[in-house]
């Protein structure tokens, strides 16, 4: 059915321009919130200090580039923060296996109300907060704690202990409340694969006498293995994204040296006096950094398996 | 080798049987089929799968144990004697039951006004999160629209850069959001990732519904509110839950852009006491003089317990709604991923 022409534009078309319309409001909020505080990169390259607006600044080109590694207190601050993020993010990749093999054990408990309810159970921790968190690892370890008071009752220690005080370990420890909070939730995407997979597969290869182990090693996780692909260049593409609340609820005086990561690190010289250019210069560097690893495994992807994943 | 042959029998027995009773033809047949799942094939177990199974039963039990265990123990100890809460008797059952806590609580001043900011982000930042996410999932699949793929890109490319807290802080100053109610919703209002979930949600529709309600002359809105929206009503109760638990559960706004104390949130208020008694505990541990020791153990036990039980406060909604929505967004999501 031919549109009517009006002046060279279809119904259609005008009924484009409409909808456009309608979605406006919301591509301008993206606008605002989104795109436009790129405009504060610019900040890095004056000596910002509010409340003197920027016009009144003076430009200083890439002095806070420099200066993040000229200064040697900065430098050596710089270089411990970096450690930090890249063991605890280290670590999550080393670790990127276990929502996958959660998933699939959790597949093969056959009683299908304990599977529920522990599918259930085990993605609650997702949907508290950090700060809850904290609350929760603080009511374990604190020197009041379920376990202190644990190890007094029964004698292994004589004075109440706090381990949260305790910097040993700490990258670990982190990484032990992140699986917490999130395996549960990871495993429901792998759940999801492994229903994906082919019956007639599993079937086929039960007839044929092959034990539940064998079917895991050959059909299921060959089967997810794309799945988990994705999830770790994902991971990989935000290695230095770690996030800020995590490390900013659980951290104190005796373990900040080892619980600095770049996020936090942004925050903390954003507190400091005169600190907006510097953490700003950090914030762009950390950007570009970022993009950059989302279009190398971008890439790696496409090598790999032929499909991109953005 | 027998099993697929019983198969086959037992499908041609039901085919016989609804022949019988005069069902409907081919396409009916198969539609009541759908409900019909052929049993698994029955394998003997071996030893070494039977021990698997036994070790998988107990690592879930644990594991299981691990996320639930912390919770149960705070609220136990929240409606419990706080004595014996601060020594660490409470772990089983609750001793000496008593709700003052919970009226401390309620008397703490600010707290029922954290209560109020939460309770209103959450519900106002969530309507206004889903109504965004659907209504923009629908025009980015309409085929009219303007330049579609220039603004879907547009808006889904804002997944994957972040301009930094800095320069999104002095964004918010600029606009007046500081100390604003309104700057715990507008930022967050659009979400790339709801809009595609809706998207693909809605793609999945078949689009006869549109075109006929079209050629009914129904315009884009008419199309939206009454063909789409009832339609997509399951990945909108997920995006919904989502959206309320992000707000109910945010922290890092109020602590970057609030000082008025009228907007804490409870998780900020929260926050704020676990730093105090923090400080109080460490010192206890330290404290020589008897006195003092006895008097700050006595606020200690007391501060602990308004700790838990204003724990109890901020976890007790996801608590409750969390079970019945967890049916929603397996599926939502598994529907999602499949077509995604």
């Amino acid at each position: 059915m031919q549109g009517m022409k009006r002046r060279g534009l279809t119904k259609k078309q005008i009924r484009g321009y409409r909808e456009f319309l309608y979605i406006l409001p919301f591509l301008l909020l993206v606008l605002i919130f989104s795109y436009y505080p790129l405009y504060g990169w610019v900040y890095a390259f004056f000596d910002y200090r509010p409340p003197a607006p920027l016009s009144a600044s003076k430009f200083v080109g890439f002095k806070w580039f420099v200066y993040m590694v000229e200064n040697p207190t900065r430098l050596k601050k710089l270089l411990e923060v970096l450690r930090n993020t890249f063991a605890i993010s280290g670590i999550s990749l080393f670790f990127s296996w276990f929502p996958m093999v959660f998933a699939i054990f959790l597949n093969e408990i056959k009683c299908v109300p304990y599977k529920k309810f522990v599918q259930t159970v085990t993605t609650l921790p997702n949907f508290i907060s950090w700060v809850l968190v904290f609350s929760v690892a603080f009511t374990i370890f604190n020197g009041d704690g379920v376990i202190s008071n644990l190890a007094v009752n029964m004698g292994w220690i004589d004075r109440p202990v706090n381990y949260l005080l305790n910097s040993d370990h700490m990258w670990f420890k982190m990484w032990l409340w992140l699986t917490w909070k999130n395996a549960g939730w990871a495993a429901i995407m792998y759940l999801a694969a492994i229903t994906g997979i082919d019956e007639e597969l599993i079937e086929a290869a039960k007839v044929d006498g092959a034990s539940r182990m064998k079917i895991i090693w050959h059909i299921t996780i060959p089967g997810i293995l794309p799945t988990y692909f994705v999830l770790v260049m994902l991971n990989l593409a935000s290695f230095l994204n770690n996030g800020m609340e995590q490390y900013f609820v659980f951290r104190n005086q005796f373990n900040s040296d080892y619980i600095n990561v770049l996020d936090l690190y942004v925050y903390d010289l954003s507190r400091e006096i005169g600190g907006y250019p510097l953490s700003t210069a950090f914030s762009i560097l950390k950007s570009i950094v970022s993009i950059t690893l989302l279009f190398a495994t971008n890439w790696i992807s496409k090598k790999i398996r032929g499909t991109s994943i953005i | 080798m027998g099993e697929p042959n019983k198969l086959e029998s037992l499908n041609s027995i039901q085919t016989d049987k609804l022949k019988a009773i005069g069902a409907g033809g081919e396409a009916d047949l198969k539609s009541r089929f759908v409900k019909y799942v052929p049993k698994r094939t029955k394998m003997r177990m071996s030893a070494t799968d039977k021990l698997i199974s036994v070790i998988v039963y107990v690592t879930y039990a644990l594991l299981a144990f691990v996320c639930v265990y912390p919770f149960y123990y705070i609220f136990i100890n929240t409606i419990s004697n706080n004595e014996m809460s601060a020594k660490g008797k409470v772990f089983l059952v609750p001793i000496g039951f008593h709700l003052t806590n919970y009226a401390k609580v309620a008397k703490i001043e600010g707290l029922v006004r954290a209560a109020e900011v939460s309770v209103a982000r959450t519900v106002v930042g969530t309507i206004l999160t889903v109504v965004v996410a659907a209504f923009l999932g629908f025009m980015f699949t309409r085929e009219s629209l303007w330049h579609r793929k220039l603004w879907f890109r547009f808006v889904a490319a804002t997944m994957y850069f972040n301009a930094g807290i800095i320069p999104w802080y002095l964004t918010m100053r600029n606009l007046g959001l500081t100390n604003n109610f309104w700057g715990y919703i507008f930022p967050v209002a659009v979400q790339p990732f709801y809009i595609i979930l809706c998207k693909t949600y809605v793609e999945s529709v078949p689009s006869e519904l549109q075109d006929a309600a079209e050629i009914d002359g129904a315009g884009t809105m008419t199309v939206f509110f009454r063909i789409i929206l009832p339609v997509i009503k399951p990945i909108i109760a997920t995006i919904a839950v989502f959206a309320a638990v992000a707000q109910w559960n945010s922290f890092q706004d109020t602590l970057l852009l609030v000082t008025d104390k009228n907007l804490y949130t409870l998780q900020f208020t929260l926050y704020n006491y676990l730093q105090s008694a923090d400080s109080l505990a460490s010192l206890v541990n330290s404290s020589t003089s008897v006195d003092s020791m006895a008097q700050l153990l006595a606020t200690a036990s007391t501060n602990t317990s308004i700790r838990m039980t204003v724990t109890m406060v901020v976890v007790t909604p996801i608590m409750l709604v969390y079970p019945f929505f967890q049916r929603f967004f397996t599926k939502g999501i598994m529907v999602g991923a499949v077509k995604g």
